[in-house]
């Protein structure tokens, strides 16, 4: 297996158009290995979100190359991209965007469901995970019901129960007390990273940088430096 | 993912049923005043309705609809039996008296005159009493609305009497007759003794009833007495609908309510699409989601089709369900009677619901369509 999961050379990304072009990201390269967890650090507004939604694909990227697990990301059509991103890519988000309907089982199991899984199946799996997680009494509790570190666990058995090769966590401990920020990071780390899979997570938290195999300094659309942990 | 559908649409409970009684309000106001509008558009044509066994009538080259006539003559029946193919034609007189009772109840009667020998074009359903009845001298029948006008209260009862124009009167027959587009009682009774229960004029004889000889068209026997006498002569059922087109086109009715009907579709799309939108843009981050983790632009707008289609087909089952359920509840009311919800009525209000969950979907559908997934990842 290649070791690098990502490779960013030169990536620019650019919004807007004419004397209106705002450049996001100014010509990026970083690799971010299998088996490690890769911080991206920066200061706000340094384009760590945006290279993270232009790794992930959310964004198409307006210059350079980048390599998801092997694919250029920028060449497939947008049909191939979509399921490119479900079958490999698991994410969590800052705000959790768990769907306040669904019960945290059913949550977790949605990314399986997408993938058109029964979903009895898709919720059973779903269950094994959370279980694992430390959420076996709560698993038919709807997100209201869930504390913050709850409602987090639910996001990382959501970006994980499909067993990607690449998860990118957008801020997961912003939304979360310092200690709760600690022990849902420990169990990231713990279920996450495996080597066959690269965990990207970008944040700002320092107190969490020792969770990190890698941490990657951005500033003003560059990676700057990268530090091994 | 439908199950994921159903379930956004039915976790916000407000704006679910929100949503519902927007659709079912604009169903039931839809399909309600539609149905009453063609009851009534149908009531102009009861007395025409109630003529089964003519399949032809004749009348002046001049009448529009069936409620104003000019009188034919004795020689105009004469002439239209005369015509090659009629196989029969008979007198029919349609005009207005005024009935009293006992007690000095007095109000306008519609006064139907059948041909005194063959009766042909009496109403076949009969409440109580035999047509057989109306050969007796000063008999009449009378439809189940007048009795009850009448006689309030009463029991329905053969033999009793009614004043009419200085003529006392029997009532040998009640009928169950079509409801008429002006709430009147209904009169029947022979030709010949209908025209002494009205002021005199020359002439009586409201239209010829005729039937043509077998083989030919009642098409074929209307265009020949037309052709040979000058006067106008048309089928049953083309009566009818000249009559409902005279009401339609002279009167302010479809315009009234056309104006109901209209305002239950502008007000059930905007409030079902206002309510629908919101939805939606609540939902945003979620759909989002689901297009981050890898769910397509045409699976997500299906799931808000879906729930579009859910809240449309609940809405309208309890809209038509409501309007059903009125005319089930006065179908026994006299001054309703006649009014149904008709299949016809049900497919098109659908059709208009469709219409409005699309139009109320559309405006979502493009929202969470431009979307970018990366906005999950905005704070």
């Amino acid at each position: 297996m290649n070791e690098q999961a990502i490779v960013c050379r030169s990536v620019l990304k650019n919004f807007g158009s004419g004397d209106n072009v705002v450049r996001v990201l100014r010509g990026v390269d970083l690799d971010v290995n299998y088996g490690e967890m890769t911080f991206l650090v920066g200061p706000s507004g340094c384009g760590k979100t945006t290279l993270l939604s232009v790794i992930a694909g959310l964004l198409n990227l307006s210059g350079g190359d980048l390599a998801v697990l092997g694919t250029k990301v920028a060449e497939l059509r947008n049909g191939r991209a979509v399921l490119f991103r479900r079958q490999n890519l698991g994410f969590v988000f800052q705000q959790f965007n768990l769907l306040p309907s669904l019960t945290a089982a059913e949550n977790a199991a949605v990314p399986l469901m997408a993938a058109g899984w029964d979903r009895k199946k898709a919720v059973a799996k779903a269950k094994e995970l959370l279980a694992d997680l430390g959420l076996g009494e709560r698993m038919d509790a709807r997100p209201n019901e869930l504390s913050g570190g709850q409602q987090q666990r639910v996001a990382f058995a959501r970006a994980l129960v499909h067993e990607p090769r690449l998860v990118v966590c957008d801020e997961p401990t912003s939304a979360l007390d310092a200690e709760t920020g600690q022990h849902v990071m420990e169990l990231l780390r713990r279920i996450a990273v495996r080597p066959d899979r690269a965990v990207l997570v970008v944040t700002h938290d320092s107190r969490i940088y020792p969770f990190a195999d890698r941490i990657a300094h951005m500033n003003d659309g560059l990676v700057t430096k990268v530090e091994k942990n | 993912m439908n199950y994921i559908s159903w379930q956004m649409l039915t976790g916000d409970r407000a704006k679910y049923i929100g949503l519902i009684f927007a659709i079912a309000f604009a169903t039931f106001l839809m399909s309600h005043q539609v149905s009453i509008f063609c009851g009534l558009m149908n009531r102009t044509t009861s007395q025409i309705d109630d003529v089964e066994d003519a399949p032809v009538w004749v009348m002046d080259s001049k009448t529009q609809y069936v409620d104003e006539t000019k009188a034919l003559t004795d020689q105009d029946l004469f002439r239209v039996r005369g015509v090659e193919g009629v196989d029969w034609a008979v007198p029919l007189f349609k005009g207005t008296s005024r009935a009293k009772a006992p007690d000095g109840r007095f109000r306008g009667v519609i006064l139907m005159g059948f041909d005194d020998a063959t009766l042909v074009g009496v109403p076949q359903r009969m409440l109580m009493g035999s047509w057989e009845a109306l050969r007796n001298p000063q008999t009449m029948a009378v439809d189940r609305a007048g009795y009850e006008y009448f006689f309030p209260g009463e029991p329905l009862r053969l033999g009793r009497t009614l004043d009419m124009n200085d003529h006392t009167v029997k009532i040998g027959a009640i009928v169950d007759s079509s409801a008429p587009f002006v709430n009147l009682p209904v009169f029947y009774t022979r030709y010949s003794q209908a025209i002494r229960y009205v002021g005199q004029e020359r002439n009586q004889m409201s239209f010829v009833l005729v039937k043509g000889k077998p083989g030919l068209s009642d098409e074929e026997v209307a265009r020949r007495i037309t052709s040979a006498t000058g006067l106008k002569a048309t089928t049953r059922n083309a009566f009818g609908w000249e009559t409902i087109w005279y009401y339609i086109a002279n009167t302010g009715i479809p315009i009234n309510f056309g104006i109901t009907v209209a305002i239950a579709l502008v007000v059930g799309t905007v409030v079902a699409g206002q309510t629908f939108y919101l939805f939606t843009l609540e939902n945003l981050k979620q759909f989002g989601a689901l297009k981050a983790i890898g769910v397509t632009n045409w699976r997500i707008v299906g799931m808000i089709l879906l729930q579009a289609l859910i809240v449309g087909a609940i809405g309208y089952g309890l809209g038509i369900a409501m309007t059903a359920a009125f005319f089930e509840a006065t179908k026994d009311n006299l001054d309703l009677r006649g009014f149904r919800l008709l299949p016809e009525i049900m497919l098109g209000t659908g059709g208009a619901v469709l219409m409005i969950i699309v139009l109320a979907s559309i405006v979502s559908v493009r929202r969470v369509v431009v979307l970018e997934p990366a906005v999950v990842f905005r704070g």
